[in-house]
């Protein structure tokens, strides 16, 4: 397998999602500047998390008319091949239309950084294929605009295809406004594209 | 030269809870009399254009494009004037 981390300005996970895939996971790992115009063919592409082009107009908007490589990594989708996006990367799929909803301001309206449980929700994708349906991680968020919502039809569309990857829950796997950090719609903290192969979720793996 | 005002806010089945933190700011700064409150953004663009629709066209393109997101937020095009040259900072009156 062979993977790159898509970088934009801004962008300040790149490094650690460089380390774990290539240090942790042994996986071939490059870069890739939102400039380059040799996108590689590679198996997976990760868009990391940070501030993209300041945050300005909307997260992740930006990188959608500027990136020169946003056009490539519709390609990669098309191929059927993979992409995660995290956190700001998360936004920025959804701002190009390659993942469907939109982000809201949290709830509470602060940038919120700290440790939450989420609950596995499907264990049918690459992503999630080794997790069991309901099985509770523990991961950092650091956001304040991770408060997904979506129409309703696309919300049905989501539960009916089985989409949606994680929902925030407590350390046993109970789901409750008391455990959602951000006021997500439905605790949503990750959804799949239709194909399966692209993941977008705001707690940050890595 | 078209001077532009474009104004975005959340939809309004959308909590908008800077709207509503501001409006208990205001309250408590003794300002009763508001009893709602929407926060939005403010764009003033200077376009280029041989007429006042197409500059309007083009601003409302804009608007689909990148200004603002339909899924959460509506917008609307509320001044096109023209002003001839100018900056948005300067250009012309409204």
């Amino acid at each position: 397998m062979k993977a790159a981390v898509l970088v934009f300005p801004g962008s300040n996970c790149d490094s650690d999602c460089f380390y774990v895939l290539k240090e942790v996971m042994g996986i071939t790992t490059q870069y890739v500047w939102h400039k380059d115009k040799d996108f590689p063919k590679v198996d997976l592409v990760i868009l990391p998390g940070g501030f993209s082009y300041g945050d300005y107009i909307r997260t992740g908007v930006i990188a959608k008319a500027l990136a020169p490589t946003m056009e490539a990594l519709n390609r990669h989708i098309k191929q059927g091949r993979l992409v995660i996006g995290i956190c700001n990367g998360f936004q920025i799929l959804l701002e190009a239309g390659l993942l469907p909803g939109a982000m809201l301001w949290n709830k509470s309206l602060s940038f919120i950084c700290k440790r939450v449980f989420l609950r596995t929700e499907t264990a049918d994708s690459f992503f999630t294929n080794r997790l069991k349906k309901e099985q509770v991680l523990n991961l950092p968020i650091a956001h304040g605009e991770g408060n997904y919502f979506c129409d309703e039809d696309t919300l049905k569309r989501l539960k009916d295809e089985d989409r949606i990857a994680f929902r925030y829950s407590s350390e046993t796997g109970e789901i409750g406004d008391e455990f959602n950090p951000n006021g997500s719609m439905e605790h949503i903290a990750g959804i799949l594209s239709e194909k399966r192969n692209v993941l977008g979720m705001m707690p940050h793996p890595e | 030269m078209y001077k532009v005002i474009i104004n975005v806010t959340l939809k309004d089945s959308i909590l908008d809870p800077q709207g509503t933190t501001g409006l208990h700011a205001l309250n408590a700064l003794g300002f009763q009399d508001v009893k709602d409150m929407r926060v939005g953004k403010y764009f003033i663009l200077m376009v280029s254009s041989a007429n006042k629709t197409y500059a309007r066209e083009r601003a409302e393109e804009m608007c689909q494009k990148l200004l603002a997101n339909p899924i959460i937020e509506k917008y609307s095009v509320d001044k096109v004037n023209f002003v001839g040259v100018g900056t948005a900072n300067s250009g012309g009156t409204l």
